[in-house]
């Protein structure tokens, strides 16, 4: 299957008007891989085929799956595992040494996607600071743009695959059952997290002032200007002792002075610089 | 110095898959087609840094392996990684209660393998990116 230039101009300009992730020239094969099942499922040609239908009618839920297939990026638990291990030793352990030993405190995971990482940060929560599951101590949002990744990471339900993927075996005895072939995350860790659909490239919603941060692999799809508009956004619900985690290969150097990196244990995260 | 792991299965196409990933992450590699000739090799050479085990083998099981492996202090330091078709919860416990380190349940892929090396400590992030 390829994709003519009309039509990949035609998905990227609508995948850009509606999340502001930008897909350049050369990401013609993601397209082609991505919306692949859709062509199947919809019992259609080829993407021109997808296109016209598209054209056909305005924000139609196949819009709406052409934008789930083209915003739902890799997911995996402990993904880096630094990052978890530096929040179990030094971040959560720092911020509650000054608030109290039962917080509370608020923290975000944004672009949550099938929710691996939200229920990582949950298990590393559950596990090393039970206290923080008191009701009150602890607000823990996790969002994402796609209502069906949502639905997913709601649900808790996940592949042999997916647990397989980044999560130590004693994790997976310990904070699941097996629901047929699939494994079901317990509802103690899922009532940690309160889903929320977010569209970062849009003014956020009202949202508390939070402690953690974790905004991953998910600023690189973003052009510059948008970049600097969400990072501004981060900063204005970030307490002044928060910690903002980005991606590996993400920044906010030459995007955002007003932060400064802190580096932590083989990871980085991102304080806000304290106002002279 | 390089790592060292054994791989016992009894398919040897499922070895060949395993050590082709485990050399190309920098480790020597040493296979065995059931839990009593792995033990032999053990004596022989050393301790592995890990050993990768499948449950069901002729000769001797991998559980049963686990359990001989752990009643010899010797073999504190090796990781086990069981990598095993068995995917019921009890074998799971079993396994880890024996002293299995690590569980993954097959079919796998090379990142699986890699994030389970990762989460044991026997590799880095960095080992994994240049695998890649």
């Amino acid at each position: 299957m390829t994709i003519s230039s009309t039509d990949f101009d035609f998905v990227r300009n609508y995948v850009k008007s509606k999340s502001a992730i930008t897909l350049e020239a050369g990401k013609e094969y993601l397209v082609e891989t991505r919306l692949s099942s859709i062509i199947v499922s919809e019992g259609l040609k080829d993407i021109s085929d997808l296109v016209i239908k598209m054209k056909e009618r305005a924000d139609s839920p196949l819009h709406a799956r052409v934008l789930d297939a083209m915003t739902t990026n890799e997911t995996f638990f402990f993904r880096d595992i630094t990052p978890f291990e530096v929040l179990k030793k030094e971040v959560i352990p720092d911020l509650l040494s000054r608030r109290s030993p039962n917080g509370p405190l608020n923290i975000w995971c944004a672009a949550s996607s099938s929710g691996q990482e939200p229920y990582t940060i949950s298990m590393v929560i559950a596990d090393n600071f039970p206290s923080l599951k008191t009701p009150g101590c602890l607000t823990f949002i996790a969002s994402d743009i796609s209502q069906q990744m949502l639905a997913k990471a709601k649900s808790g339900l996940y592949t042999q695959l997916e647990v397989n993927r980044g999560l130590p075996a004693a994790l997976l005895v310990k904070h699941f059952t097996k629901v047929g072939l699939d494994w079901q995350i317990k509802d103690e860790i899922k009532r940690m997290v309160d889903y929320r659909m977010i569209n970062l490239s849009t003014t956020f919603p009202s949202l508390p002032q939070m402690d953690i941060i974790f905004i991953r692999n998910v600023l690189i799809y973003f052009e510059v200007e948008v970049k600097k508009k969400i990072l501004e956004q981060i900063r204005k619900v970030m307490k002044p002792d928060a910690y903002l985690f980005l991606g590996g290969s993400e920044t906010t150097f030459n995007l955002d002075d007003n932060f400064e990196r802190c580096d932590l244990n083989k990871t980085v995260a991102y304080r806000l610089k304290k106002p002279k | 110095m390089s790592l060292h792991a054994i791989i016992i299965d009894d398919a040897r196409s499922v070895r060949m898959i395993l050590k082709k990933m485990m050399v190309e992450l920098g480790f020597t590699v040493e296979e065995a087609e059931d839990g009593k000739k792995a033990l032999e090799i053990l004596v022989q050479n050393g301790p592995a840094d890990v050993a990768l085990v499948d449950w069901n083998m002729p000769v001797m099981n991998g559980f049963e392996f686990i359990q001989e492996v752990r009643k010899q202090s010797i073999y504190d330091e090796m990781k086990i990684m069981m990598v095993t078709t068995e995917s019921e919860l009890v074998r799971m416990i079993a396994a880890l209660e024996a002293g299995a380190n690590e569980y993954v349940m097959k079919p796998f892929t090379k990142d699986i393998i890699v994030e389970k090396l990762t989460i044991m400590g026997l590799i880095n992030n960095e080992n994994a990116s240049a695998a890649h």
